[in-house]
């Protein structure tokens, strides 16, 4: 029967020496399956137009209304339609990037991805990729529907520095997320607990509904330390460019240079941490599978 | 560590110790396994649940590191050579839930088979004809969430073979599964490993009937250690060095004294009492004969034959599985305590880790979830 018999080898031995490209290739198909549950997922399941667009909305619906109450400059509208945006990443990041790994255990899977030969990045690539596919297209409706909605005007004279900062915030993001998935992993329910604990405090530091810079010498912290927080407050002055309002906490192109920081911090840091957390599976068989 | 003409051993594995940390004292999964599978065996680990026929399976599949010992499959370390043995394997477990539940059946398989190195047209040829294969060509456009229990072992099955594997590691495949299910599960096994010479499959059961069936060698675990190793037929002969025969007759002039006297006859003798109310109601003559060899048996067919008895029947009776169990271990499986030990204690998270968290996660992100 064919199905039984394919890409023979002479022997065992000569089936496990592969060249670099082939192990190089097969690492980036492995990205490829991995990022498409994510992205069919989206096309199957409609009911995330619901929660992942319309009640999101609804929120920056409000802050939009607040700020007209309030006579707020009408920057600001732009400014909470924008945060609206960015909170498609960050929940993303919490919930299908740190909190993933953790599933996936409890699934099989995280033992079929130990045992196939791939690196462990390879899955995480994979997962951010089509997380970034569907939060990106939450973003885009929220920015296009609010923008039309409530009148924003973007004012946009760095498109390339933009789109710069708009990936360098993104690979900083899902970086991070990968970080957190090992923590995650490692932590079973108390990083769930973490996480939750980190999703509004995040939102408040990273002025996603205000400039930053409002915070002070916490604003500056985030800056420093919390990618949305950086990204967000250069991707405001380049996109309402010569704005009074945009109270910018640094120049946009060193915040970039942060986020260039950033995203090989977290990324290295995250390949650091799959390594340990093999290691310490492999050591002590409480990680990839549940109880046997 | 290689066989007898220097292709190396399918797996060996010599005074492998697995022992977990818990409290209030550590618990010793394997103690001391030594274990040589030749390439092209179809080899069963039997055992009851608790056993360290699990344990074993993840050292071999590089999840987990043996304590003390060392393991090797074709060659490569388990330990240390983990990327070139992964290349060459793949395991499948009884009850995997494996995916993602919103994936079709060949969607699923195509995902899989991208972590095995398929190119993109490759992957999705190799899915369509292994979903011919294990019989799920109707439900090739079924959600995986959707599948029963057989189906969806049958697709794990399909998973385990994407890559081709030299070796193939089962871990309790047909448990939960209906007989028919089972038997379909059985028998794909079977014609995988028959498709090409050398290909080796590690079965781990503690159903007997399955593991006599399937397995060309058995090995026989409990509490961490390897009691026996041998052919279905070599494990039986432990218990029962003799042969027994049920020999049912139209009569016997001579009486069993007959049979008894002949060369390489040990016993001849009128078996149990219900035995002999059928015999009885059969108007025929039941022995129980007891032979050195199975050999002696042509004596008994031309004694009987000259004292003009006519055989009604004759039927070999061997001892079970469960009976050199028994005979090894002093107790049945049922006997044996469920987690008595060689199973790993919880994992580092909390007790109530594996639990997905509330529904508001499902309510706010389309995951990929098995739901």
């Amino acid at each position: 029967m064919s199905a039984f018999v394919h890409r023979r080898t002479a022997s065992p031995q000569a089936a496990a020496s592969w060249e670099p490209t082939r192990v190089l290739a097969t690492n980036l198909r492995a990205v490829l399956g991995r990022a498409y549950p994510r992205i069919i997922g989206a096309r199957r399941e409609p009911s995330w137009l619901l929660f992942e667009i319309l009640l999101p909305f609804l929120t920056t619906s409000a802050f939009v209304f607040v700020y007209r109450a309030l006579s707020a400059p009408a920057e600001y509208v732009g400014f909470v339609v924008l945060g609206g945006a960015m909170t498609a990443f960050w929940l993303n990041i919490l919930w299908m990037m740190a909190a993933q790994l953790y599933w996936e255990r409890d699934q099989g899977n995280l033992q079929l991805y130990f045992t196939a030969p791939i690196g462990m990045m390879s899955i995480l690539f994979g997962m951010a990729i089509g997380g970034l596919f569907m939060s990106g297209t939450r973003a885009a409706v929220v920015l296009i529907v609010g923008a039309s909605l409530y009148g924003v005007v973007f004012s946009v004279q760095e498109w390339l520095l933009l789109l710069a900062v708009f990936f360098l915030t993104m690979a900083a993001l899902y970086g991070l997320g990968m970080v957190l998935a090992s923590f995650f992993l490692l932590w079973g329910r108390e990083a769930w607990h973490l996480s939750q604990g980190l999703q509004e405090p995040v939102y408040f530091v990273s002025g996603l509904n205000f400039p930053v810079a409002r915070l002070g010498f916490l604003g500056a912290l985030a800056v420093s330390t919390v990618p949305l927080a950086v990204g967000l407050d250069a991707m405001r002055q380049l996109v309402f460019a010569g704005s009074e309002h945009t109270q910018g906490l640094l120049p946009a192109w060193a915040e970039a240079l942060i986020l260039v920081a950033m995203a090989a911090f977290f990324i290295v840091l995250a390949r650091w941490m799959l390594g340990v957390i093999e290691r310490l599976a492999r050591h002590e068989g409480k990680l990839t599978t549940t109880g046997t | 560590m290689s066989n007898s003409v220097g292709a190396p051993l399918a797996i060996e594995a010599s005074g492998v110790r697995r022992i977990y940390k818990a409290k209030p004292k550590p618990i010793v999964a394997l103690d001391g396994v030594d274990l040589r599978v030749e390439a092209g065996e179809l080899f069963g680990l039997l055992g009851p649940n608790g056993a360290g026929k699990t344990t074993l399976i993840k050292i071999l599949t590089t999840l987990l590191l043996p304590t003390a010992g060392e393991a090797k499959v074709f060659g490569f370390d388990v330990s240390r050579q983990t990327r070139q043995l992964r290349r060459i394997m793949n395991i499948v477990s009884g009850g995997e839930q494996s995916g993602y539940g919103l994936l079709q059946v060949r969607e699923q398989l195509w995902m899989f088979s991208q972590f095995y190195g398929l190119g993109v047209r490759e992957g999705w040829r190799r899915v369509d004809e292994l979903i011919e294969a294990v019989d799920l060509a109707e439900q090739r456009n079924q959600k995986v969430s959707s599948l029963s229990t057989g189906q969806r072992q049958k697709l794990n099955l399909a998973r385990g073979l994407l890559n081709d594997p030299w070796i193939l590691f089962l871990d309790e495949p047909t448990l939960g599964l209906d007989v028919s299910a089972a038997r379909a599960v059985r028998e794909l096994v079977e014609q995988w490993q028959r498709a090409v010479p050398g290909r080796t499959i590690l079965l781990t059961s503690h159903y007997m009937a399955e593991v006599e069936q399937l397995c060309d060698r058995i090995a026989i675990v409990d509490h961490g250690r390897i009691l026996a190793i041998g052919t279905p037929l070599e494990l039986k002969r432990r218990v029962q060095a003799e042969s027994i025969f049920r020999l049912e007759v139209d009569r016997l002039d001579g009486g069993t004294g007959m049979l008894a006297r002949l060369p390489g006859v040990l016993s001849a003798a009128v078996p149990s009492a219900s035995d002999l109310d059928q015999a009885i109601d059969r108007q025929t003559v039941l022995i129980k004969l007891t032979l050195e060899q199975d050999a002696a048996l042509g004596g008994v067919v031309a004694a009987l034959g000259t004292a003009g008895s006519s055989i009604v029947s004759l039927q070999k009776v061997e001892p079970s599985l469960e009976d050199v169990f028994v005979e090894l271990v002093g107790r049945g499986f049922e006997d044996s305590e469920p987690g008595s030990g060689s199973e790993p204690p919880d994992r580092l998270g909390p007790p109530d880790g594996g639990q997905p968290p509330d529904d508001s996660y499902v309510s706010t992100e389309p995951v990929e979830s098995a739901r």
